[in-house]
């Protein structure tokens, strides 16, 4: 579908770029974090900017077992619930090193999506929809790399970070926004492929080739310009500047003391990774840890799972408010549903996509709060339920977007979140 | 115990029920009574011979890890939240109380001469404790995944522990030193799709001659959150240290074998859950099962009465299912 170029709120972009002027009294169009800035006017810059990581447990996390613990009922299993530091909250004992930064984050624990299917449940989660046949929204991703990565942002604007084998670019995530805005997934948390220099081409004779393609590519667009051409041509500016942003996925450019405290495994570097990204200026990274499906011996899945997630996610949170970004990163820890409180024969939880939680923090989100409640079994909202409409709502605000504005296609309004949800004001600064 | 099993004659002896799911179970030594533990955190104790139930309360999560000591008449229990505690087996309140270890215990051992306890869990580790005052004596390091089961061996000053990856240690008591490892890693697969691990010796049993030991558990995995495997049972031949034989159902089974116990009449015997509850009967020379009895629920243990003639299989239901497998 062709993209409509008269789409565009841009308020973000003219206050950033306000800011470039009114800071560095220059115009902000060729201006790249960390390479023409100043390393001190870079990292205020650095803090100005609205990103989001968003951390995906894939498959369906337990929150019995994370943010809304039952011990001692039925539903409960094992588990403990342990103290936070928010005085009155506990979470679950599998969660030791984020109950320590509780303040931190805000827990919506009044979920209802009244899905029980991992696609569709996925999608209601990341587009704050549910699926219908006749219209395809955009992933929360790129809804963002849309709104808040200003042109000259030298990093794609939806980075996923995935487990090895699922790299490649996902145009499905923008929809109609279209491919420029897809997600681009690194497999490993590693840089796309090929984005060196093959040997025997110098940089000067780089630049020649590309400022020949740029002219052909102009031409061509002249009249032939459609949302995938703009894609296209924008993939190689992107593959450039990444070109000179390759240190970024470098984890070994991290002191040795710094990679330990995120854990010598995949999850723990995939952090590292999102850290430094977001660092180095990234608009949206998401994070999946894989996998929490866990119809079979839920308990001993989720002590691996969690030991994995806990130590690494507190670590990133951490450092991001270490350095001054926490406030302006908006954190969001979820899945596409919960799991059932029954405890099935075979010690495994189902999917459960009726009373669940999510945990958020950072950017525009009052830490420490705590909204939603369900019965004391887990089996139901007893208060101020929620689903996916009214958490991409919580998102906007968060970040300063209005809500309320519409896309358009072909014209026609589309509105950029569901007009009958509101945002979660409990829980927002 | 001068008995023989008839597998084809295997019949229900009793259900004893209560609402929780059970989770494991064992006979005390005098065969008076059977505990079993329950998702919601209390030991039960039924009389064999009236089905009178009294609960042990105490606990503060679940439990698998139960032992006896017949010369203390003492029943050890071990939970969730890494504690050990000791009951009189007709008591109702706990007298002693152990912090055993940091996190799950998993499973607890008394040595022959029952002057020992043995304990392991998602520590690491496992710890020797004297009975009955329950002073620690060792801790044995050198898992490098979850201890899962313990047991000591029933002629020899040797000790076996089992992990999540299969391992399998024999240590030497006194020395707490590693004499030699068995390798169970049929038990555990790590599934990349999921990122996990799935398996581990999920139970073990020596034969009464020591001559033998079985560790059960889930292989084959095409699905781990899906529990999507066959039960196995691997039996070792003790002094080659070598496999002597993969116990497997004749007929598919979906599943996990979750309890494994040798008769001393040379059946080994193992109850898995899954799709559905079963009981298969083998032999050693054969790895094909000899019978299989259908269990109502899914089983989640097994465990067998001194009088050699009954088994008792915790099932998922609640209700803890005894079968007499001699002949009628």
């Amino acid at each position: 579908m062709p993209r409509n170029p008269a789409c565009g709120s841009t308020e973000h972009v003219l206050s950033r770029r306000g800011f470039l002027h009114g800071a560095l009294g220059v115009g902000g169009a060729a201006l790249s974090f960390g390479s023409l800035v100043q390393p001190a006017a870079a990292t205020e810059l650095n803090k100005q900017q609205k990103r989001v990581l968003l951390v995906w447990l894939s498959g369906g996390v337990s929150q019995l077992e994370t943010w809304d613990p039952k011990p001692g009922t039925p539903t409960g299993g094992p588990f403990q619930a342990i103290p936070t530091s928010v005085p009155g909250t506990h979470i679950c004992e599998l969660l030791p090193h984020t109950a320590k930064i509780l303040h931190r984050l805000a827990l919506v624990r009044g979920i209802n999506i009244n899905e029980n299917d991992h696609g569709k449940g996925a999608y209601f989660m990341h587009t704050g929809r549910k699926q219908e046949p006749a219209m395809k929204y955009p992933h929360l991703g790129s809804v963002c790399a849309k709104l808040l990565t200003t042109a000259d942002n030298p990093l794609p604007g939806y980075i996923h970070v995935t487990p090895k084998g699922n790299g490649g670019v996902s145009k499905e995530d923008a929809a109609f926004l279209g491919p420029r805005y897809a997600s681009l997934a690194l497999s490993d948390g590693q840089a796309p492929a090929n984005i060196t220099l093959p040997d025997g081409v110098s940089p000067d004779a780089e630049a020649q080739r590309q400022e020949l393609r740029g002219l052909l590519n102009d031409r061509f667009a002249s009249a032939r310009k459609t949302a995938e051409t703009e894609a296209y041509t924008g993939s190689y500016d992107q593959a450039s500047q990444l070109m000179a942003r390759r240190h970024l996925f470098d984890l070994t450019r991290e002191p040795e003391k710094s990679r330990e405290r995120y854990g010598n495994h995949d999850f723990g570097r995939h952090c590292l990774t999102a850290r430094r990204l977001l660092e180095g200026g990234a608009t949206f990274v998401k994070v999946t840890h894989t996998n929490y499906d866990t119809h079979h011996e839920n308990f001993d899945f989720h002590i691996e799972q969690l030991g994995e997630f806990d130590r690494p996610f507190a670590t990133l949170v951490t450092d991001l408010h270490d350095r001054g970004l926490l406030d302006s990163t908006l954190v969001i820890v979820m899945s596409e549903f919960g799991r059932t409180p029954k405890i099935n024969r075979n010690l495994g939880r189902d999917h459960w996509g009726t009373a669940w939680s999510i945990a958020v923090g950072g950017c525009g989100i009052q830490g420490g709060a705590v909204v939603g409640k369900t019965n004391e079994q887990g089996t139901a909202v007893t208060d101020r339920m929620v689903h996916g409409g009214h958490l991409f709502h919580t998102y906007f605000k968060a970040l300063g977007l209005n809500p309320n504005k519409n896309w358009y296609i072909n014209e026609q309004p589309i509105p950029m979140t569901d007009p009958k949800a509101e945002a979660i004001a409990e829980i927002l600064a | 115990m001068n008995v023989t099993l008839k597998p084809e004659d295997t019949r229900p002896a009793g259900e004893f029920k209560q609402p929780s799911p059970l989770l494991a179970a064992r006979f005390d030594p005098t065969g008076t009574y059977a505990f079993a533990s329950a998702e919601d955190n209390v030991i039960h104790r039924w009389t064999l011979a009236d089905g009178k139930r009294v609960e042990l309360k105490g606990h503060k999560s679940w439990l698998r890890g139960l032992a006896f000591s017949a010369k203390d008449k003492l029943l050890l229990s071990g939970d969730y939240t890494g504690k050990v505690f000791f009951w009189p087996v007709e008591g109702e309140t706990p007298t002693r109380e152990v912090q055993a270890h940091d996190g799950w215990v998993r499973a607890l051992a008394v040595n022959g001469g029952e002057a020992m306890l043995a304990s392991c869990g998602n520590d690491r580790l496992i710890k020797l404790w004297s009975l009955p005052d329950g002073k620690p004596v060792r801790t044995l390091e050198g898992h490098e995944s979850h201890v899962y089961n313990v047991a000591f061996h029933p002629t020899q000053p040797l000790l076996v522990s089992a992990d999540l990856k299969g391992v399998v240690k024999v240590w030497q008591i006194e020395k707490g030193s590693v004499e030699r490892e068995l390798d169970a890693k049929l038990l555990h697969k790590y599934d990349t799709t999921f990122g996990a691990d799935i398996g581990g010796v999920r139970s073990i049993a020596f034969t009464s001659d020591g001559k033998h030991l079985a560790c059960a558990g889930i292989t084959n995995v095409t699905n781990a959150f899906a529990g999507v495997g066959n039960p196995l049972v691997v039996l070792f031949d003790w002094e080659a240290a070598k496999v002597a034989q993969l116990l497997k159902p004749k007929q598919a089974f979906q599943g996990t074998a979750w309890g494994v116990v040798c008769h001393p009449d040379g059946h080994v015997v193992a109850a898995a859950g899954g799709n559905g509850g079963m009981l298969w009967f083998w032999k050693a020379d054969k790895a094909e099962d000899l019978f299989a009895f259908k269990v109502p629920q899914n089983a989640r243990d097994l465990a067998l009465h001194p009088d050699g003639k009954r088994l008792a299989v915790p099932c998922a239901d609640g209700v803890l299912r005894v079968y007499d497998a001699t002949a009628k």
